[in-house]
């Protein structure tokens, strides 16, 4: 009932929000929305997980929850892929569920406000256009914003059952 | 609006439970012959708190039938008539109906309209039938009062009644040893004795009715012991919350975390030279003490009584023996064994399943039992108890025993491998198997649907175990061990290349070195395994489960197989080495993944790494389309 009732509160993209967390991915910047942020921890071994595509690293232990781990640098064809100290995953809390992306690395946290959101163009990014809620702009940066929660849902993330999937 | 009470729906489907629940267990205790005030009483607000709340959230149905057997209700509470054995049948009957209508309103089910208008004229006609025969209202009468008010009386009198006198009273005495006075001191400790009472349940039962209402010091006996028991309820209930099983989870998670972490500090701690970090080591061994203390602490919140199984079979060993027309008296031993709350819900249509059989195949009737120079009354016996981290439950019964002949013969008919040379628990064996029954004729009771291999199977879902043991003419014990919680799994913990995975030991039958002798290659990629003479499958845990990463972790050591058998079928699954046993906490990968293929969960290492759990069913499965013919 609780999670029915945060659908109805949450409905996914129709509100903008207005605090993003900012992460690299390659040479784009990429800002999701704060509030699905959990807490951002560094990269530890993963158990494998296998018959699953390459880009599921697999499942950690976080405080005694099996969280999947998935690596979007590897979802989305980034070059130069290491795992060190510097490694960065994000733990997302999106409707009752966890999972960790693992990204290139972490800036910092941006509030716009909406006249610095503009609406996406068709555009080539890292991303398809069908994730993303708008651009936005401060100083001289530009900022993909992205649909987090679509995004690690969509069915070729392969990280819920298809009949859960919208 | 109807989504804000929706909220509630849940509140009010638990609470109508636990009246229902209170409504049968007082109407079964009841004693008609001399009814109490208070048990009156406790009986009409069960039934009243069930009318207030589904008239609140719109269940007008359940309404209008508490509605008439509340009617009624008040009346016998205030003694305007007379409590009789076909009200209370009538009673009983509107709490099944009340609880199917319950089960339609949270979408299981279906309600049958006759049924509920049936119950609705009884209930009515019992009214009115009283109301008819002014003889047996009940005047205010001399002795009637003086009948009624006794109890009253020495139930104001317990408190201050006297333990020192008979420090003997606390302890519950067999069904025969019914004191002829009625004593006031069973009540009021009854909460003091260890629960191991017995409680005379079906007693009440085939005594007829008719008798007036003299007779008070006869029946009185159920009656004590059932307001003991009562009275501990009331105590567990007025200092109780209740909390969601998911917040209880999450406690039992974070503990576990915790306990890692204590590990984690206490491997940091050891290279540190003693004398000047004496502090830490100390204070890390308390921290080691207590967090082991809350762990075991956390976990046995999970755990409920069994009483809450137990509790149901009363009513269903009433209706059974009087459709049968046979006597018999349920015995309940241990009901406060606890158990975690997942087990105490799948365990109860098995035990149901097996003491109708007792009821309908092991005890005999009265008139064979006295032919036998048996008591006329069978026993059935419903025992628990804790054994070496295993729960026990026995259900026994004293009646004729399991007909060894029959059941070989049966077994022939039905194409199942045996022959006369077989151990009796060989032959007992034969029961579990799907089909198979002994009955000479299917009654409604048993003898079809459902059978012993369904009883066996949802035995062993819960990871236990099921006997039989019988003796003709001695009757019949069925013993089921359980794992204390559905949580916990006993794993063997086996390594392929950097990962680790558990194997369920309930499942594992041996292990066997890998050779160039024993191991077979048949045409395409099928591999089979020869032990003693047997060929079995050969899975490689590592191809099965592919994952990129080092494999060469243990050169030295020769590949291992370990025999697994699931539904039957035997498969030998190779694995590089095997780490040791242990018991593992079953975590579920749906909560933030999915369901993965070959994997039934997966658990946390000692180390706070991430294991999966191999689910046998499948490889078995599997390996049954590659060429196993051959054998």
């Amino acid at each position: 009932m609780t999670r029915a009732m945060m659908n109805q509160n949450n409905p996914t993209s129709a509100v903008i929000a207005n605090e993003f967390l900012v992460f690299t991915l390659g040479r784009e910047e990429y800002g999701i929305d704060i509030l699905k942020v959990q807490e951002i921890r560094g990269y530890e071994a993963v158990t494998r997980i296998a018959n699953t595509p390459d880009f599921i690293k697999g499942v950690i232990n976080l405080r005694g929850e099996i969280v999947p781990i998935v690596d979007l640098r590897v979802r989305f064809h980034q070059g130069d892929i290491r795992y060190d100290e510097f490694t960065v995953v994000i733990i997302l809390h999106l409707v009752g569920r966890l999972v960790g992306i693992v990204v290139d690395g972490v800036s910092d946290v941006l509030t716009l406000t909406p006249a610095q959101i503009r609406p996406v163009p068709d555009f080539a990014a890292t991303l398809d256009t069908h994730y993303l809620m708008g651009l936005g702009t401060v100083d001289q940066r530009l900022l993909i914003l992205v649909d987090i929660e679509r995004l690690v849902k969509s069915e070729d993330m392969a990280l819920i059952e298809k009949t859960v999937t919208e | 609006m109807s989504i804000d009470l929706s909220q509630f729906f849940q509140v009010f489907f638990d609470e109508t439970e636990e009246h229902l629940l209170a409504l049968e267990t007082l109407l079964l205790g009841v004693d008609r012959m001399a009814p109490v005030g208070e048990d009156l009483n406790a009986i009409f607000r069960a039934v009243h708190s069930i009318k207030g709340g589904s008239a609140t959230f719109g269940f007008n149905d359940m309404t209008e039938v508490t509605h008439v057997l509340e009617n009624l209700l008040d009346r016998v509470r205030k003694n305007e008539i007379i409590l009789t054995e076909e009200m209370i049948n009538a009673f009983l009957e509107a709490g099944d109906v009340l609880r199917i209508q319950l089960a339609f309103h949270r979408g299981q089910g279906s309600v049958d309209p006759e049924a509920v208008r049936g119950i609705q004229a009884k209930l009515t006609a019992l009214a009115s039938a009283v109301d008819s025969a002014p003889n047996s209202k009940v005047t205010p009468s001399v002795e009637n009062s003086s009948v009624f008010a006794f109890p009253e009386e020495i139930n104001q009198r317990v408190p201050e009644s006297v333990a020192q006198n008979d420090p003997g009273y606390g302890f519950f005495e067999s069904l025969g040893e019914a004191p002829t006075e009625p004593d006031p001191g069973y009540g009021f400790f009854a909460d003091l004795v260890p629960p191991v009472g017995t409680f005379p349940v079906s007693h009440s039962v085939p005594v007829s009715s008719g008798q007036g209402l003299i007779g008070l010091a006869e029946n009185a006996p159920p009656e004590w012991m059932f307001r003991g028991r009562r009275a501990t309820d009331q105590i567990g209930t007025d200092s109780s919350i209740r909390v969601s099983v998911e917040k209880v989870d999450q406690l039992i998670n974070l503990v576990g975390e915790l306990v890692i972490t204590q590990a984690m500090l206490t491997q940091a701690s050891e290279h540190l030279e003693g004398g000047r970090h004496e502090h830490l080591r100390m204070a890390l061994r308390q921290l080691e003490r207590n967090s082991r203390d809350l762990q075991e602490a956390i976990l046995s919140v999970r755990m409920l009584p069994i009483s809450v199984v137990f509790n149901r079979f009363p009513r269903l060993v009433r209706d059974l023996t009087a459709r049968l027309g046979k006597q018999v008296e349920l015995k309940v031993l241990g009901e406060s064994t606890e158990l975690d709350k997942g087990l105490i819900e799948k365990i109860s249509d098995p035990l149901t399943h097996l003491i109708r059989n007792s009821i309908d195949h092991g005890i005999e009737m009265p008139e064979q039992r006295h032919a036998l120079q048996k008591p006329s009354f069978g026993t059935v016996t419903l025992n628990a108890y804790h054994r070496g981290g295993a729960v026990v439950i026995e259900v026994s019964d004293d009646g004729g025993g399991l007909p060894r002949d029959k059941i070989l013969t049966k077994a022939r008919e039905q194409g199942l491998p045996c022959h006369d040379a077989m151990t009796d628990a060989e032959v007992w064996d034969l029961v579990f198997e799907p089909g198979f029954s002994t009955a000479d004729s299917v009654t409604e009771i048993s003898g079809r649907g459902v059978g012993m291999d369904v009883v066996k199977r949802n035995i062993h879902q819960m990871g236990g175990r099921i006997e039989i043991d019988s003796t003709v003419g001695l009757g019949t014990r069925t013993t089921i061990r359980l794992p204390l919680t559905l949580a916990i799994l006993d794993g063997l913990l086996v390594a392929v290349g950097e990962q680790v995975y558990v194997l369920p030991l309930i499942s594992i039958l041996e292990s066997v070195q890998l050779t160039s002798e024993n191991l077979r290659t048949i045409s395409g990629d099928g591999r089979l395994l020869q032990v003693r003479g047997e060929y079995v499958p050969l899975v490689v845990l590592g191809e099965k489960f592919p994952v990129p990463g080092d494999r060469s972790l243990f050169p030295e050591s020769p590949p291992i197989a370990v025999i697994v058998e699931s539904e039957g079928r035997k498969v030998a699954v190779c694995v590089d080495a095997l780490l040791g046993q242990q018991q593992v906490v079953i975590k579920s990968l749906e909560t933030h993944f999915r369901k993965l293929a070959g994997i039934s969960g997966a658990t946390i290492l000692g180390d706070g790494r991430v294991a999966l759990i191999v689910d046998p069913a499948p490889l078995v499965h599997e390996s049954r389309f590659s060429p196993t013919g051959v054998t």
